[in-house]
């Protein structure tokens, strides 16, 4: 008789929690854990102490408050009596524009620069090598220095583009002025249905696509491919063209004149001001935002003399006699009644007149102009500050050192085999480049660049040494600086960088999926 | 008929290449005008040269060295050239290279940066150079990152001491321990040990050696230092420090422990999402809110630790880059010869997931050290902090240039040189056969 006897059954020793590799994991993992927690909570309960005695508890409450300063690069409306909230929003789209502008101009130079180091020219070669050392070795912050100290001490002054025969003269048909305080360009505004002649223009686009597709078609069925270049200028030129004009004969629009300070109900309001020769403003509701945006006859009346003001400011001038007529877009008439209604004196006679302007053309190109006299400042057209194009100079040209270098390493890690290949199949040189090397090179390049995309965005918190005032420049600068918010505000900063951190890298990885070979 | 055909019976002498096809004029009719737009390319080429060459020489070297304020520069250059423009003046460098290199450090005790600087070439070189320079130099090594702060704060010189003591007790405590509570016992309770030494006990310690032997050297304050010796001092703390953490990191970040994993990744991810500025912030503004009521600990310390674990987070995925390089059977093969896990790590991972990391390695260690400029955003007196306050100065009002060419040339010398010796690395390690 045998007797079976069950392995021993092992008893569970705490030490086995150390010894047994079963349970040291999850030893290790419960005291990472609990370190962690107790880390956490040790600077949590800290800051909380601390902040308790400093007698300013986190609140985000000051994010509401009026931010009381002017930012002088943005792309949308602002002013000082704005909160801080919008103060950060215009940051947040200050970076993002100088990071997209960055990130195209440095992919450009990049791969041109990657490209020539490849360059069977020994002396170009070369002198990509020269650019792309002095470029990765030196610091981003001297070069964002020395930007904008190139900027505004090489360029022309101001002054110099007055006078009758000025020592400098503006480029593109007077159009663009580089001065030692940027860049005044012109820019196109738009009448109320102005916006539909680029809308056309997109669609145009893509009929344009879809045409070209079914002449791909085509040639693929029948091995004709149809001509195809008038066509395609006409559906890009001629919609457009037509809703232009359309658009500048048809629109014309009701807005309300306030007349003010005694004078008559006129017949017109061109000729009215153009009679008692009064000033005329134009409230836009937010000064200087409609800057450009007059009416013909205004301009025609009172090219001189014309105020633009707030919807406040205008009120004020009024109430100052400053301007005895204003107009208003019909929208913003409700907010100037209830501005004038107890600010005028008692008896001052305002009328309300509904006038139809006939707007003109659609799109109108408003040129830079230097102001005759007093002060030299250019006056209308867009203004791209020193701050910004210091920023984007030395952004681009440092990131695209590090873009060569990518761009060769990845046309480098394509076997010579493929070329070769391709030449034995007859194509060549620029064939094989675009439609074999640069497709299986994608490959290689994208995560890099990515990361490179990613290390511009972040570069571009320097802008605080230049004076750009991105996110860091508002929300981690001055509205910081304010209220003595630190903790809430560098909080909310990185919480914003993670994010288009985290967005950039994200939609770059899908690009790069849908690039990736598709392997077994 | 007659037999005409000829075949030659001896071979003809080989005949020279046209002389179109050697020397100067073959090779550039091969690389620079090979064709007619390469000979284009090679025309504009000559031309950027040219003008810049042109611009730069004369700008360099038609100079003025002796001047002391601009104006001077000026009336310097009107006399010799008839022009102010063109012309550098480099005097602000002769005048004021001191303070570009050593900020505001007490100019008696210069030799004591400069002694660090040289021990730290001392202490780099055996592992730098690990082929040509006796291993013994790793002492110097080990005891660098105790001698280099005494060297640059000063004080007594018990501090640096009793810091380094407590390695000497963790490492007593290690060795005795494990006899009586087994490995790890021991190596807790050496941690242990260790950490109540630096936290509890070193202080007394130091402080009562030194009002017994009073041994010191003057003191430094951290507001003193500024230059380019702020941005090697922090850069080779960070540099130094992030590579330990890193490797960590990168493991921790590719183990299987849920937890652990998910720490590192959330570090990581945090880190490298955010710009280094803001991390500065954090530094400067914040971190005092962080710790115990009256702990104050000065700009420079806690610029460092957050340098530190900014690199550490990028070292970390080189790192990571590194291992999942490495081949599977590198962890199996380690695996079947009984290793443990950190034996495998040391012995057969780790060097080679490293080696693969080099250029990545070097290419982080290059961007942290041109990011040490950064510190003159939160008002640290480094090279472009010096430069703005050398600009601030009556006599210097105006000079850009010359100012921003030295820094630079710094910083370009440093940055190459790193960027070199990772290639010559490379070449070292290249195990392979191509």
């Amino acid at each position: 008789m045998t007797i079976l006897t069950d392995p021993p059954k092992e008893q569970f020793r705490l030490s086995m929690l150390l010894y047994d590799t079963r349970y040291r994991s999850a030893t290790i993992q419960v005291i990472a854990m609990f370190a962690f927690m107790l880390l956490a909570a040790w600077l949590i309960n800290n800051a909380y102490v601390n902040l308790n005695t400093l007698g300013k508890p986190i609140s985000f409450g000051f994010l509401g408050e009026a931010a009381g300063y002017d930012i002088n690069q943005r792309l949308l409306e602002y002013d000082n009596r704005d909160s801080h909230t919008r103060a950060a929003l215009v940051g947040l789209f200050n970076t993002l524009l100088v990071a997209l502008l960055g990130c195209i101009t440095a992919t450009i130079i990049g791969v041109f620069v990657g490209v020539m180091r490849l360059s069977n020219n020994w002396l170009v070669a070369r002198i990509m090598t020269v650019y792309v050392e002095i470029f990765r070795n030196v610091p981003v912050l001297l070069w964002i220095v020395l930007a904008l100290a190139v900027l505004s001490e090489s360029l022309p002054l101001v002054k110099s583009f007055r006078g009758d025969d000025p020592e400098t003269s503006m480029s593109l048909f007077g159009m663009l002025a580089w001065s030692n305080r940027g860049i005044f360009v012109a820019r196109p505004l738009m009448t109320s249905l102005g916006w539909l002649v680029p809308l056309v223009f997109i669609l145009s686009i893509f009929v344009v696509r879809w045409l070209s597709k079914r002449a791909d078609r085509i040639q693929e069925q029948t091995g004709d491919r149809p001509k195809m270049l008038w066509v395609t200028l006409a559906t890009l030129v001629v919609p457009a063209a037509v809703v232009l004009l359309v658009v500048s004969q048809v629109t014309s629009r009701t807005d309300y004149v306030f007349v003010a300070a005694g004078a008559e109900s006129p017949a017109s309001l061109a000729a009215f001001a153009e009679e008692t020769k009064i000033n005329y403003c134009h409230a836009s509701g937010r000064a200087g935002s409609l800057q450009g945006l007059n009416y013909l006859e205004a301009q025609e009346v009172a090219a001189k003399r014309r105020n633009y003001f707030s919807n406040s400011a205008s009120a004020t001038a009024m109430v100052n006699e400053k301007c005895n007529l204003i107009s208003v877009p019909a929208s913003k008439a409700d907010a100037l009644v209830a501005e004038l209604s107890g600010r005028l004196k008692a008896g001052t006679p305002v009328s309300i007149i509904p006038e139809t302007f006939k707007e003109g053309a659609a799109i109108q190109i408003e040129a830079p102009e230097i102001t005759p006299k007093g002060i030299a400042r250019f006056e209308g057209g867009t203004h791209v500050r020193n701050s910004l194009l210091a920023l984007w100079l030395a952004l681009s040209l440092y990131t695209a050192a590090f873009i060569a270098e990518i761009v060769r390493s990845g046309i480098l890690a394509i076997s010579k085999g493929q070329s070769e290949a391709a030449a034995a199949l007859g194509l060549r040189s620029g064939k094989t480049m675009r439609l074999v090397i640069l497709p299986q090179a994608l490959r290689v390049i994208i995560p890099p660049m990515i990361s490179n995309y990613l290390n511009l965005t972040k570069n571009s918190s320097l802008a605080i040494a230049v004076g750009y005032m991105d996110i860091t420049g508002t929300l981690g600068g001055i509205t910081m600086n304010q209220t003595g918010r630190e903790l809430e505000c560098v909080l909310m900063l990185m919480l914003v960088y993670l994010a288009i951190s985290l967005s950039i890298s994200g939609l770059m990885n899908v690009y790069n999926n849908s690039v990736k070979l598709v392997e077994r | 008929m007659s037999d005409v055909s000829f075949v030659r019976t001896e071979m003809l002498p080989e005949q020279d290449p046209p002389g179109s096809e050697i020397g100067a004029i073959g090779w550039a009719r091969h690389n620079l005008f090979s064709s007619w737009i390469n000979s284009i390319l090679t025309i504009l080429s000559f031309a950027a040269i040219y003008y810049v060459l042109a611009a730069a020489l004369p700008w360099i070297f038609q100079s003025s060295w002796s001047a002391k304020s601009l104006t001077e520069c000026r009336e310097v250059f009107i006399e010799a050239y008839g022009t102010t423009h063109g012309h550098a003046c480099w005097g602000v460098i002769n005048d004021r290279w001191l303070q570009l290199l050593f900020g505001f450090y007490p100019s008696h005790l210069y030799w004591r940066p400069v002694m660090a600087l040289v021990l730290l070439l001392g202490a780099l070189s055996p592992v730098l150079f690990s082929d040509k320079v006796p291993s013994k130099v790793l002492i110097l090594t080990a005891l660098y990152p105790f001698v280099m702060p005494w060297l640059m704060w000063g004080g007594t010189i018990w501090a640096p001491i009793c810091a380094a003591a407590g390695f000497g007790i963790g490492y007593a405590v290690l060795r005795f321990g494990s006899n009586y509570i087994g490995e790890l016992g021991a190596m807790i309770a050496a941690v242990v040990a260790a950490l109540i030494w630096w936290l509890v006990l070193s202080g007394f310690v130091s402080d009562g050696l030194s009002s017994l032997l009073p041994i010191g050297i003057e003191s430094v304050a951290s507001r003193k230092f500024g230059g380019f010796m702020l941005a090697i001092l922090l850069g080779v703390v960070a540099i130094g420090v992030s590579l330990p953490i890193g490797i960590v990191l990168a493991l921790g970040r590719q183990s299987d422990l849920v937890i652990v994993k998910a720490l590192c990744v959330g570090f990581i991810e945090f880190i490298r999402g955010v710009p280094l500025i803001t991390l500065l912030f954090v530094a400067s503004l914040l971190l005092n809110i962080f710790l115990p009521k009256g702990t104050e600990f000065d700009i420079i310390l806690r610029v460092m630790i957050m340098m530190t674990l900014f690199s550490a987070a990028y070292m970390a995925e080189v790192i990571r880059g590194g291992l999942a390089a490495l081949p599977r059977g590198q962890y199996e093969g380690a695996d079947s010869l009984g290793l443990d896990y950190w034996q495998a790590q040391r012995l057969i991972i780790m060097p080679q997931a490293l080696k693969i990391s080099i250029p990545g390695i070097v290419s982080t260690f290059i961007g942290i050290f041109k990011d040490t400029t950064l510190v003159s955003i939160i008002g640290l007196l480094d090279v472009i902090g010096l430069a703005s306050a050398i600009r601030a100065d009556t006599a210097w009002n105006g000079v850009y240039w010359e100012l921003f060419a030295f820094i630079a040339f710094l910083f370009f010398v440093v940055c190459f040189s790193m960027s070199r010796y990772s290639m010559y690395l490379e070449r070292k390690l290249q195990t392979g056969h191509r």
